[in-house]
């Protein structure tokens, strides 16, 4: 349980990260919090030739609110992200995903981003990027260029981000709507464990508590985190009844193709995903009503 | 022969320097160099909090961090939580007045956990401490009294006062 050797350099800039990449991308991987690399280089998962340590970079660190979006630091994180009440206000679906994230000990020192591009089929904080389709910037030593959440996962700890690029920020997009309202919920072992299956929503409703926008997703249920956009969309217009709910749900679910092991079947993670998609869009249709 | 990286860590106060490899993690060097042995190593990959320290005044696991990392920063470990005179702190009296350790190979990361949370927090609920230690996995106690101990501990604190 001892990781292989490497080679380490504190990057103290964003343009150093950049540089260290283009001379060696393939070999080199970028460190942040470390609270899933390092075990994966312990247990020689993983041997990189190289860590750049993106820990000490200041400009990498912080959370930012716009009018359209919140934007956050890769490197920002956890904890610090979890305690901002400004944030939770303009973007609540990010605090209630972190709350199942983890241990107090391991969101002290992991990051946001560490998080996004490691893309854990089953982690939180990918989940909610894919329900919000947050937006992540890229940089390499050639620019910059930004990808929506949608295209960035592509399959378990596989992202769209190449050799020679970093994630720099996210940017969250803010629901302006008066009425709207967002849950998360996840069903797992152990509080803190990787989810079986967890599931998230966002609702945003008329004055007459019409849904005029929705989103919902599920993680645990394939090879990475999944949003359903086109079943979100026929809940617009309805006020969001179990009929209506449950129909996209049941939809949701059976476009699932999870995994069996000796925690969870297939068919128990599926039933999982109707019934906590299901749950978690009331519960925000309620979240919503209440304002 | 491996790299070596000069290093300066704050631990428990004093300035400590070194010469490490790059893959030598926190808690080895704790261990094993400094002789720091009351940090406990269990699972090695972040899963048991047994190894579990205060980074700039944070508990973090310190099986996931290289020692290289923690250059320039201040490390407490459990040793670090005792009085200036020796004694225990009161949290640490209070463990064992509830009886909140059988095995004792959970306790440095409890203690740890636990003292960071009443840090913050001097008059933690039930729920508060049992999310600041779930990190931390103790096979022998069943928590109760770990959380007796930490409630016991925050009343004395605040009889102090």
């Amino acid at each position: 349980m001892k990781s292989a050797a490497f080679e380490y350099a504190r990057a103290s800039s964003i343009a150093e990260v950049c540089d260290w990449l283009r001379k060696g991308g393939d070999e080199t991987k970028l460190i942040a919090g470390g609270q899933s690399l390092v075990p994966m280089m312990a247990m020689r998962l993983t041997r990189p030739a190289r860590l750049v340590d993106i820990n000490e970079i200041a400009a990498l660190k912080f959370v930012a609110l716009e009018k359209d979006y919140a934007r956050i630091g890769a490197c920002t994180r956890q904890c610090v992200v979890a305690a901002d009440n400004a944030l939770a206000k303009q973007v609540p679906l990010i605090r209630q995903a972190l709350s199942w994230v983890g241990h107090s000990q391991t969101r002290n020192r992991g990051t946001v981003g560490g998080s996004l591009v490691h893309a854990d089929p089953a982690a939180e904080l990918p989940l909610a990027a894919q329900v919000l389709d947050a937006q992540l910037l890229l940089r390499s030593h050639a620019g910059s260029r930004i990808v929506g959440a949608a295209e960035f996962f592509e399959g378990p700890l596989a992202t769209v981000t190449r050799a020679d690029e970093c994630l720099e920020e996210i940017r969250w997009p803010v629901w302006t709507e008066k009425r709207s309202g967002s849950a998360f919920t996840e069903v797992s072992r152990r509080h803190g464990d990787f989810a079986l299956v967890a599931a998230a929503a966002q609702i945003a409703l008329d004055a007459d508590g019409r849904c005029t926008r929705a989103a919902f997703g599920l993680a645990g249920g394939g090879s990475i985190p999944m949003a359903f956009p086109a079943l979100a969309a026929q809940l617009v217009g309805s006020t969001l009844d179990d009929d209506a709910i449950n129909s996209v749900t049941h939809d949701a679910a059976t476009a699932l193709d999870p995994g069996g092991d000796l925690h969870a079947s297939p068919g128990y993670r599926k039933q999982l995903a109707a019934v906590l998609a299901a749950r978690m869009l009331r519960a925000a249709r309620d979240e919503a009503l209440k304002q | 022969m491996e790299k070596l990286y000069p290093i300066t860590v704050e631990v428990n106060g004093k300035q400590r320097a070194a010469q490490v490899p790059a893959r030598l993690s926190l808690v080895d060097w704790l261990r094993d160099e400094l002789r720091l042995t009351g940090t406990h190593v269990g699972c090695e990959h972040g899963i048991c909090g047994a190894c579990s320290i205060m980074l700039d005044g944070d508990p973090v696991r310190s099986c996931l961090m290289f020692a290289v990392q923690a250059d320039g920063h201040r490390v407490t470990t459990v040793e670090g939580l005792l009085q200036a005179d020796g004694k225990l702190s009161v949290l640490q009296d209070s463990f064992c007045e509830a009886h909140g350790l059988q095995c004792g190979y959970c306790t440095p990361g409890m203690l740890i956990s636990s003292q960071a949370l009443l840090d913050k927090t001097p008059n933690p609920s039930e729920e508060q401490i049992r999310d600041a230690i779930g990190g931390n996995l103790c096979r022998c106690t069943g928590y109760k009294q770990i959380v007796d101990a930490v409630k016991l501990a925050a009343q004395r604190l605040a009889a102090k006062k």
